[in-house]
């Protein structure tokens, strides 16, 4: 499953917007995941646990899933993205590639292929708090 | 709010010795018939080789591959499934036969997830069959991948050649490295390579009209006796 290689992703970035902000130690750190990315929130929280180096040791990682709204570029329409209705099949190749959506999904109200994912889409680092290093300049 | 993505692509791409991105002013001049060539022919001079088809709204090297019932292996990321010799990775395992439409700041998010999720390992080639023109995949490909050399094909057409001269100088001010270009389906006359090496870049060299090489779209081993297969192996010692 690519929950490890988006795992992979937080853990650097964290250290990197940590270090950019002279953070020595981070507590907290705040992760929104579009829900058409249908990551397995277990494996991703525990693939979180096992990359996490000694710098990230006191770090909670606090994982939120947001839902996927998505708009018509042709009548406007906005809704929901819902897995239910689609085979399995379907959701595999969306939630590997969100994206992959546009081959499957159609506006529920003028049938149009033409529209946009406008929220909930993808991985996001929300917040990184810490405690700054006592001994810095 | 920060896309942790972006941050792991250096690493995925790291093990890679060369990225070549094959690039072009306009459509239908033999980028994705030359890039599937190239890394076939990569492949069995014994180089590590991979292809990744970034023309995610019209693929078609996989239909120059005959690839079939294949899919990637997740494995803590997604590893490309080996075809013909090659690590072979498209769009088309996930959106099977259908139309994919794709705006620009979703293309840009599909190449994201793509390049941070998909672990090529170590290769000596990675090849990329882009989309033409100047769009999303070009400067994706410079922003977030960093260090792509561009092959630029162009017919010996003053109309795609147009085209061309100002993706060189697009390239020129992005500061991308430009490999060189190839002259495909060569007309007799063409003042192509002239006005080429005039922009100071280099010419790769050229391949005829083969009236055949369509029947070989889909078999490899036919592909690899054409004579446009022997022309893109001339073109790989200019690139070495
Ligand atoms: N040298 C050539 N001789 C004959 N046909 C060619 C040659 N190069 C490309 N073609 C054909 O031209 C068409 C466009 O090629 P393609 O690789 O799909 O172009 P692009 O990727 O630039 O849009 C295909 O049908 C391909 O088989
Ligand atoms: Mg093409
Ligand atoms: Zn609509």
């Amino acid at each position: 499953m690519h929950e490890w290689a988006l795992a992979e992703s937080v853990i650097k970035t964290v250290l990197k917007v940590a270090e950019e902000n002279s953070i020595d130690k981070v507590t907290e750190v705040r992760i929104r995941i579009g829900e058409m990315q249908q990551l397995e929130h277990d494996v991703f929280k525990s693939a979180l646990l096992c990359l996490k180096p000694d710098e990230l040791k006191d770090a909670e990682f606090i994982v939120e899933i947001a839902k996927t709204k998505l708009r018509c570029g042709v009548c406007n329409h906005e809704w929901l993205f819902q897995k239910e209705g689609f085979e399995e099949d379907v959701l595999e190749s969306i939630h590997f590639l969100p994206e992959v959506s546009h081959a499957y999904i159609k506006c529920p109200i003028c049938g149009s292929p033409d529209f946009e994912i406008i929220e909930g889409r993808g991985i996001w680092v929300e917040s990184v708090k810490g405690v700054r290093g006592s001994d810095r300049p | 709010m920060i896309d942790p993505r972006v941050s792991i692509i250096q690493d995925r791409v790291g093990d890679i010795n060369r990225i070549i991105a094959v690039t072009s002013g306009k459509g239908g001049v033999g980028k994705s018939l030359l890039a599937s060539t190239l890394a076939l022919l990569l492949a069995r001079r014994g180089r590590s080789t991979g292809l990744f088809d970034l023309d995610f709204t019209s693929p078609s090297t996989h239909f120059i591959l005959g690839v079939r019932e294949t899919w990637p292996i997740e494995d803590k990321g997604i590893i490309p499934p080996l075809i013909h010799g090659l690590r072979y990775m498209s769009v088309v395992y996930y959106s099977k036969n259908r139309a994919m439409p794709l705006r620009g700041i979703e293309f840009s998010n599909a190449f994201i997830e793509l390049f941070s999720v998909i672990k090529w390992g170590s290769l000596d080639f990675l090849i990329v069959d882009m989309p033409p023109g100047i769009g999303d995949a070009m400067l994706d490909l410079i922003r977030f991948v960093k260090r792509a050399e561009f092959l630029i094909v162009t017919t010996s057409s003053p109309l795609a050649f147009e085209t061309v001269r100002k993706l060189i100088s697009m390239l020129n001010e992005l500061e991308a490295p430009i490999l060189g270009v190839v002259e495909n389906m060569k007309m007799e006359g063409s003042v192509v390579k002239q006005e080429v090496l005039r922009l100071g870049v280099n010419f790769l060299g050229e391949i005829p009209y083969d009236p055949v090489v369509e029947n070989s779209l889909g078999n490899v081993c036919e592909l690899l006796k054409t004579v446009f297969a022997d022309s893109v192996n001339k073109i790989i010692e200019k690139m070495e």
